[in-house]
C-alpha cells in the first residue's frame, strides 16, 4: 500500500489507468471515456464537484494518481444515475466514482472528515451489526459523528422532526435497545467477512 | 406562323370554376389572348382532359397551347406534349390558393386571373418548339486524369457500365497516395482494426480492364471542345503525344500532405519528428515487425498531434480541417497497439472528428489502449532521445508536456487542383500588356495545369473555397462550372478513402450523364433534358463581349470575327448570357426577351383613380418560384396586386424588362433569386449574383423616369422561404402603398 | 381478479415502526385488494442502499443482495422477488446483473454466500412493485376496485431516481416517465405537469450535505406548487422522508412555508379503493394530507 502510493507516475503513460483498471469497481470502463462532458452537466451537484467525472477521468489518464484519490469530488455522488443514462459511451459512471470513493477510503487517501465518507462508513458499520438497518442508532450515531456537543445541537435541531416520526410510528425510540435483526447473524457475518477477505485479497487491500 | 394554330384550355377543377368566373376568362382568352379555340373541362389533367388536348393537337392541328389550370410544376407529366409548345397559366397555386377568401375578394382575385390567362396567351404566341441540336458523331468515352483510388474506382465503375475509358497517370505506376499506405482505416464491419488497402488488386483489374485505356508517365497535353466531343492531346513523359476524343472528363488528382517543414515549432523537420505520411513509410518498412524510427530505435511511445497546421486562424497555415486525420492517427496508434499492447500510443486532439463509422474505430482503440488527450499541442522538442510535447490539457485546463520516442504530425490535405484561373486571369491580362515576367510565369502556370483546356476562361476548372477544385457544394456537389468536367476525390474537397472512391462512384455516374445527354442535344444539370439553347442574331450584335464574360460555364467563346460562339453542349441553358446582352439578341426557342416580355405587356393596368398597384415579381424557377407555390399550398395569402412571371435563373433578366414594366405603370417590381455569395445556392453559380449587380445599376434609369429606388427590390429567396415570401409580397405591397402609385400609368 | 403470489422484500425502512412503515401499511391494504399475496422473505437482510459502497467495497455489497436471492430461491422458488424500496429494487437488479454477466464474480460471491451456508443460482428475477402493478395487472385492472376517485385532487408524481435509472420501468423515459402520472389518474386523480419530476432529492447526502441536498428538496416543492399541485405522490421511500421530513427544516431556514403533503402511489391507492385514513397508512404522514382523509373518511 505505501510502495503503491509512493511510486512516481509518468504522465500520460497509464500507469494510474492500470491501477484503477484493477482495483477500482468497474475501473475498466474510465479508458472509454470520450471526454465530451455531458456527465458534468446531469449532475445535480455538479457545481460542488471539484473535479467532475469527465475531468476524474482525465485525470486518472493523466496519472495523476494523488490528486485523484485525495479529491473531495466522488464523495458528491447522491447515486442518482442520471450520468449513467446520459453518457453516450454508456460508461457506469456512478459505479466507477463509487469505486473510486470506495479505493480512496480503503487505502487512506480520501480527505479526512468528509461529511458523506463518514456517514457511509457509519451506515455500513450499522447494517453489518444487525444484517438491516438501524435507523434511530444511524441518526444518533450521525448526529454525534462531530462529536458530543455538536451531537446535542444536531440533535436538537431535528428534535421536532424527530418527535414527529415517532408520533406517526415511523421512528421506534426501543430501537436503541436493539431493534431491527437477522436471524442468523453469524452466517451472515461470516460471509461479509469472506468477500471482504477474497476482495482486499485481489486488490491488494490485504493487512 | 401559317401552320401555328393556338389553344387555351381551362381547368375549372380544384376550386378554380366555384371561384373564378371561368365564362369571362374564356372570352378573353378568345378576344385578347387572340386563341382559336378556347376550352373548359372540369378536370383537365384528368386521361378524359388529356385526350381532349391530345385530339385537338392530332384533328385540330393545334400547335401552341396556353393550359390555365394549376403551377407549371404540377401534373407535369399529364401535361407534357412533346410536339406542341406548352405555356401554363397559373390559376390554382396563384389565384385561388392565395387571394384571401371572401366575397371582398372576388373583383381582385378575378382581375388576378384574367391577367394570368393574358399572360398564358401572351407568352404561347412568341414560343417555339425546341428542335434540339443531336449531334452526330457524340463521343461517349469518358477519359479520367489522376490514377490513384479515386481516379480508379471511376474508370472501373464507368467501365463497367459498359463505357470506353481513357485513364491518364503522371507517374510511373497506378495506385497514387494509397501506394504509399501500410493499412487504410477499417471500412467493413465490425470497424474495429485497419484493413488491407488493396490498391495493388485495384490496379490490377484497371490494368486488365478490356474498356479501360491506361497512359502512364503521361500528362493531358490539351483539351478542346465541349462535352461530347472533347478532344484530348496525351503527352507522354517519353515525348510520345496520342489523340483521343472523348465525351466527358473526370478529374481526381488528389492531394498532396501539407509540408510539416513549415511547421518547425512542432518540430517539422527533425529526423523523430514524422508526418503521418512518413509514419506510414516506417510502418511499410517494419513489414509487420516492431516499428523502428530513423536512426533504428525501435519505437516504444509515440504521440500523434492532430490537427498540425490545420485549422489554423492565424492565416500562416491551412484554414481547414482534412476530415480523415483523426481517424487515420487511431488507425497508425493500432499499428503499434497490435504489435504490442505495451507502447504508449497517446492520439493528441482538440476535437476527435471521426466521420462515419469511425467512431467505432475510436473506441476500438480506446479499448486497445490508446490513449487520447484533448490538448493543444504549443512545442515539440526533438532532444534526440526523446522528443517532449509541451501543450495544455484543454480538460484539466493546465500547461504540461509528455515525453516520447516519436511524434506524428497530422497534417492536412493539399489539392492538387491546378491552376487558380484568378492569377491566371491577371498573369494574362498583364502579360497581354507586355509584362515580360508575367509571360514567363503564364507558361509556368500552363506546366502545372491538369486540364490544359483551351477555353478562354483559363486551363483548368475554377477553384473553390482553399483552392479545391469547383463543386456546387450546398447543393450539387459534383458540379462544376465546366460541363462535363467532374471532380472526385480529395481534390474536391478533404476526404479519407472510403469517401474518395464514393465520390468517385458518383462522378463516373455524372459523366455518363453527361455524355448520354450531350449525344442526344439535351442539357445537363439542372435543366436535364432541355432541348432548347441559346441562339444569338448576329447581325445586331455589337461585339461587346458581356455574354462571354458572364456566362458561368464558359459555354461562349468568339468566332474569328469576335462575334460570340456557342459551345451548346456546354450550355446548362441558364439564360445568363440573354440577361447580359444589352442590344437583346440572345434568345431560346421557348424563352425569350419577347416570352417574358410580352407577358409584362399583357397585364392590364388599371388607372391611377383605381388605386390598384400592380407588382411585377420575376421569381427564379428552381427556388422563389416553388416557394410561391407552397406559398399557395399552404393557403398563406399574399397580395392579389402581384403578378409572377418564373425565370429561368434570376441571370436571365434582362433589365429591358424591369424598364418596361415600369414605363407601362407597374408600381413596382420584386426580383427573387437564389443566395448568392461564396455559399451560394444559385444553381448556376453565378446567375443570381449577376443579377443584383445588374439591378444595383438600375438606379440611374429609376432617376431618369423620375420613379424612386423603392420601386425594384431584389430579394434572396430560398426554396423553404414559403412563409416567409408571402411575408415579403405583403410587405412590399404595404410600402408601395406608402410611395404612392406610380406617375407612369398611363403612358405605356 | 386472478391471485397473484410473489416473495416479499419490504427493506429495511419498510419495517413496522421504521421511517416508511405507512408504506408497507398502505401496500399491504393496496395488495389485500387487489389480490396480490406477498409473502415476506425470510431473514431478508439490507441490501446496502446506494451509500454503502464506501465502506462495503463490491464483493460484499455483492453478496448483501446476492444473500436475499438466495434466500428466496431457497425458501420460496418459482416466485418472483417484489420490492417496494427504490433503493432495494436497484441494488438487487444491479447485483443481478453484475453475476449473471461475470463468472468470475459469480464465483467469488458464491465463495462469500458458502460462509452462510447460500448459494446465488440467478433463477429468481426481481420487480419493483410498481412493475407488478402496471405490468402484471394493467391499468384496467387496477381501476377496477376503484370507489371512491381522488377526484379534483392534483398531484405532482414525483418520481425520482432510482425507480427511474438506470434500469426504469420499462417502455418508460428516462427523462419523463409518465406511469406515475397514470396512476394517479387510474384513481381519478389529476396529474400536473411539473419539471422537477425525475430530479434528484439528494439521496443519502440529505443526512452528510443537507445545504446542498435541501436547495434540491426545495426546488422539486415549489416547482409542485408552482404547477398547481396540492400534494406530491412517489414511488421511492426515501424520496418521500426527504421531502416531506425537510420541510419544517427549510421553512426554518428559509423562512419558505412549505406544508405539502408527500404520498406514496400504494397510499392514493388504498384510498380510492375504499380503505380507511389507517389502513392507507395516512396517519403516517408528517405533513397531514387532510383532503385524502376526507376522501377515506366519507
Amino acid at each position: 500500500m505505501t510502495t503503491a502510493n509512493q511510486t512516481a507516475r509518468a504522465k500520460y503513460e497509464n500507469d494510474f489507468l492500470k491501477e484503477v483498471e484493477a482495483n477500482v469497481e468497474e475501473g475498466h470502463w474510465v479508458r472509454m471515456c470520450m471526454q465530451c462532458g455531458v456527465c458534468a452537466g446531469s449532475c445535480p451537484l455538479g457545481d460542488a464537484w471539484a473535479h467532475p467525472p469527465q475531468k476524474l477521468f482525465m485525470m486518472i489518464r493523466a496519472g495523476k494518481r494523488e490528486e485523484v484519490l485525495s479529491s473531495d469530488a466522488m464523495w458528491m455522488c447522491t447515486s442518482c444515475y442520471n450520468c449513467i443514462v446520459r453518457c453516450p459511451r454508456k460508461l457506469p459512471i456512478t459505479h466507477i466514482v463509487h469505486g473510486l470513493a470506495n479505493y480512496a477510503h480503503r487505502l487512506g487517501l480520501a480527505p479526512k472528515g468528509q461529511p458523506t465518507r463518514q456517514t457511509a462508513a457509519l451506515f455500513w458499520n450499522n447494517l453489518v451489526k444487525k444484517g438491516r438497518v438501524n435507523e434511530l442508532k444511524f441518526s444518533l450515531a450521525l448526529y454525534f459523528k462531530d462529536g458530543f456537543g455538536q451531537g446535542i445541537k444536531n440533535a436538537l435541531g431535528m428534535q421536532a422532526v424527530g418527535l414527529g416520526l415517532v408520533k406517526a410510528k415511523r421512528l421506534n425510540p426501543m430501537e436503541i435497545l436493539g431493534g431491527h435483526g437477522i436471524e442468523n447473524l453469524s452466517g451472515f457475518k461470516a460471509m461479509i467477512d469472506k468477500a471482504r477477505e477474497i476482495e482486499d485479497r485481489k486488490k491488494g487491500l490485504a493487512g | 406562323m401559317a401552320d401555328s394554330k393556338f389553344a387555351a384550355y381551362i381547368c375549372t377543377g380544384c376550386g378554380i370554376g366555384d371561384t373564378l368566373d371561368v365564362p369571362m376568362l374564356e372570352k378573353i382568352a378568345q378576344k385578347e389572348g387572340k386563341m382559336a379555340l378556347v376550352k373548359s373541362h372540369p378536370f383537365l389533367c384528368s386521361t378524359d382532359g388529356v385526350k381532349l388536348i391530345e385530339d385537338d393537337i392530332a384533328n385540330e392541328g393545334v400547335t401552341h397551347l396556353c393550359i390555365a389550370a394549376c403551377s407549371r410544376r404540377a401534373k407535369v407529366e399529364a401535361f407534357r406534349f412533346p410536339a406542341a409548345a406548352v405555356s401554363r397559366a397559373n390559376l390554382r397555386e396563384g389565384v385561388i390558393w392565395v387571394v384571401a377568401e371572401g366575397a371582398e375578394h372576388d373583383a381582385v382575385r378575378q382581375e388576378m386571373a384574367e391577367d394570368y390567362v393574358r399572360m398564358g396567351c401572351a407568352e404561347i404566341k412568341k414560343m417555339k418548339v425546341p428542335a434540339g441540336n443531336v449531334k452526330e458523331a457524340s463521343s461517349k468515352k469518358i477519359l479520367v486524369v489522376g490514377g490513384g483510388l479515386s481516379g480508379m474506382t471511376a474508370a472501373l465503375a464507368a467501365a463497367e457500365a459498359g463505357y470506353a475509358v481513357t485513364l491518364v497517370e503522371k507517374s510511373g505506376a497506378l495506385g497514387g497516395f494509397a501506394n504509399n499506405l501500410w493499412k487504410r482505416v477499417p471500412f467493413a464491419a465490425p470497424y474495429a482494426d485497419a484493413q488491407p488497402v488493396g490498391a495493388a488488386e485495384l490496379a490490377a483489374k484497371v490494368s486488365g480492364h478490356a474498356k479501360i485505356k491506361v497512359h502512364l508517365n503521361a500528362v493531358v497535353a490539351e483539351t478542346s471542345g465541349a462535352p461530347g466531343r472533347f478532344a484530348v492531346k496525351i503527352a507522354q513523359e517519353s515525348g510520345g503525344m496520342t489523340d483521343d476524343v472523348c465525351g466527358a472528363i473526370i478529374q481526381a488528382t488528389g492531394f498532396t500532405p501539407y509540408d510539416p517543414a513549415r511547421l518547425p515549432e512542432l518540430g517539422g523537420g527533425q529526423p523523430n519528428v514524422v508526418d503521418q505520411a512518413g509514419l506510414e513509410a516506417l510502418a511499410k518498412a517494419a513489414d509487420g515487425g516492431p516499428i523502428k524510427r530513423a536512426d533504428g530505435k525501435e519505437v516504444k511511445s509515440v504521440v500523434f498531434v492532430q490537427c498540425a497546421g490545420q485549422r489554423d486562424a492565424s492565416g500562416q497555415h491551412l484554414p481547414y480541417c482534412s476530415g480523415h486525420c483523426c481517424a487515420t492517427s487511431i488507425k497508425q496508434a493500432t499499428y503499434f497497439k497490435d504489435r504490442d499492447a505495451g507502447i504508449n500510443a497517446v492520439v493528441m486532439y482538440q476535437d476527435l472528428r471521426v466521420p462515419g463509422m469511425g467512431e467505432d474505430f475510436y473506441r476500438s482503440a480506446q479499448d486497445k489502449g490508446v490513449t487520447f488527450v484533448k490538448g493543444r499541442a504549443a512545442r515539440v522538442t526533438d532532444g534526440g532521445g526523446a522528443c517532449k510535447v509541451d501543450f495544455k490539457d484543454l480538460i484539466l485546463d493546465e500547461d504540461t508536456s509528455i515525453e516520447a520516442d516519436l511524434v506524428v504530425l497530422a497534417t492536412g490535405q493539399v489539392p492538387n487542383a491546378g491552376v487558380n484561373l484568378d492569377e491566371w486571369t491577371a498573369t494574362v491580362t498583364a502579360a497581354e500588356s507586355g509584362d515580360e515576367a508575367a509571360k514567363t510565369r503564364k507558361d509556368e502556370l500552363l506546366k502545372t495545369s491538369v486540364l490544359s483546356l483551351n477555353y478562354r476562361q483559363g486551363p483548368d476548372m475554377p477553384q473553390f473555397k482553399y483552392g479545391f477544385a469547383d463543386s456546387h457544394f450546398i447543393c450539387f456537389p459534383y458540379e462544376t462550372r465546366r460541363t462535363g468536367i467532374y471532380a472526385a476525390g480529395p481534390v474536391r474537397r478533404p476526404m479519407d478513402i472510403l469517401q474518395a472512391t464514393e465520390d468517385a462512384t458518383g462522378a463516373a455516374l455524372k459523366a455518363i450523364q453527361a455524355v448520354e445527354n450531350a449525344a442526344r442535344g439535351r442539357a445537363a444539370h439542372p435543366r436535364v433534358g432541355d432541348l432548347s439553347y441559346p441562339v444569338a442574331r448576329l447581325e445586331g450584335c455589337t461585339q461587346c463581349k458581356r455574354c462571354t464574360v458572364e456566362c458561368p460555364f464558359g459555354a461562349i467563346d468568339e468566332d474569328e470575327k469576335r462575334f460570340p460562339k456557342f459551345n451548346e453542349e456546354r450550355c446548362r441553358r441558364c439564360g445568363t448570357c440573354m440577361g447580359a446582352c444589352p442590344v437583346r439578341v440572345i434568345s431560346f426557342e421557348n424563352y425569350s426577351v419577347d416570352t417574358v416580355g410580352s407577358q409584362i405587356k399583357a397585364v392590364n393596368i388599371p388607372d391611377e383613380f383605381e388605386e390598384k398597384p400592380r407588382i411585377l415579381i420575376l421569381a427564379c424557377e428552381n427556388d422563389a418560384y416553388p416557394a410561391l407555390d407552397m406559398a399557395g399550398i399552404q393557403r398563406l395569402s399574399y397580395s392579389a396586386f402581384v403578378r409572377a412571371i418564373p425565370v429561368r435563373c434570376l441571370g436571365s433578366v434582362n433589365t429591358i424588362w424591369i424598364t418596361d414594366a415600369l414605363n407601362s405603370g407597374y408600381d413596382g417590381v420584386m426580383l427573387m433569386g437564389c443566395k448568392k455569395g461564396d455559399d451560394y445556392q444559385c444553381h448556376f453559380v453565378k446567375g443570381s449574383e449577376m443579377a443584383f449587380y445588374r439591378t444595383s445599376k438600375i438606379d440611374d434609369t429609376l432617376k431618369q423616369l423620375g420613379l424612386e429606388p423603392e420601386r425594384v427590390l431584389s430579394l434572396e429567396v430560398a426554396i423553404t422561404d414559403n412563409a416567409r415570401v408571402a411575408k415579403l409580397i405583403n410587405d412590399y405591397a404595404e410600402q408601395i402603398n406608402e410611395i404612392g402609385l406610380s406617375p407612369m400609368k398611363g403612358f405605356g | 381478479m386472478a391471485s397473484k403470489e410473489y416473495a416479499f422484500y419490504p427493506g429495511c425502512s419498510s419495517q413496522s415502526k421504521a421511517s416508511a412503515s405507512n408504506y408497507l401499511t398502505s401496500v399491504n391494504t393496496m395488495c389485500g385488494k387487489l389480490d396480490i399475496k406477498l409473502t415476506e422473505i425470510p431473514d431478508w437482510n439490507c441490501c446496502g442502499a446506494s451509500i454503502g459502497y464506501a465502506e462495503g467495497g463490491e464483493l460484499p455489497r455483492l453478496a448483501l443482495s446476492a444473500r436475499n436471492f438466495a434466500l428466496t430461491e431457497r425458501h420460496l422458488p418459482g416466485k418472483e422477488m417484489v420490492a417496494t424500496c427504490a433503493a432495494c429494487w436497484l441494488a438487487q437488479r444491479e447485483v443481478k446483473e453484475r453475476l449473471d454477466h461475470s463468472e468470475t464474480l459469480l464465483k467469488e460471491t458464491n465463495e462469500a454466500l458458502a460462509a452462510a451456508g447460500l448459494q446465488y443460482q440467478g433463477t429468481a428475477p426481481v420487480r419493483h412493485m410498481v412493475e407488478v402493478l402496471i405490468e402484471d395487472l394493467g391499468y384496467d385492472t387496477l381501476k377496477q376496485p376503484v370507489v371512491k376517485p381522488l377526484e379534483g385532487i392534483k398531484f405532482a408524481g414525483y418520481v425520482g431516481c432510482q425507480t427511474n435509472r438506470p434500469f426504469g420501468i420499462a417502455g418508460e423515459s428516462f427523462e419523463n416517465p409518465l406511469y406515475l402520472d397514470k396512476l394517479v389518474e387510474t384513481v381519478g386523480g389529476e396529474a400536473v405537469p411539473y419539471d422537477q419530476k425525475v430530479a434528484c432529492c439528494g439521496g443519502a447526502l440529505a443526512f452528510s450535505e443537507p445545504e446542498k441536498s435541501q436547495k434540491q428538496i426545495r426546488a422539486i416543492i415549489e416547482s409542485a406548487y408552482d404547477h398547481g399541485a396540492e400534494m406530491i405522490v412517489t414511488p421511492c421511500p426515501l424520496c418521500q422522508a426527504n421531502v416531506e421530513i425537510y420541510q419544517s427544516e427549510i421553512n426554518k431556514k428559509q423562512g419558505t412555508r412549505f406544508n405539502m403533503p408527500v404520498l406514496y402511489y400504494s397510499q392514493l391507492m388504498a384510498v380510492a379503493y375504499g380503505s380507511s385514513a389507517r389502513e392507507a397508512g395516512l396517519d403516517g404522514q408528517l405533513i397531514k394530507a387532510a383532503r385524502l382523509e376526507e376522501i377515506a373518511g366519507k
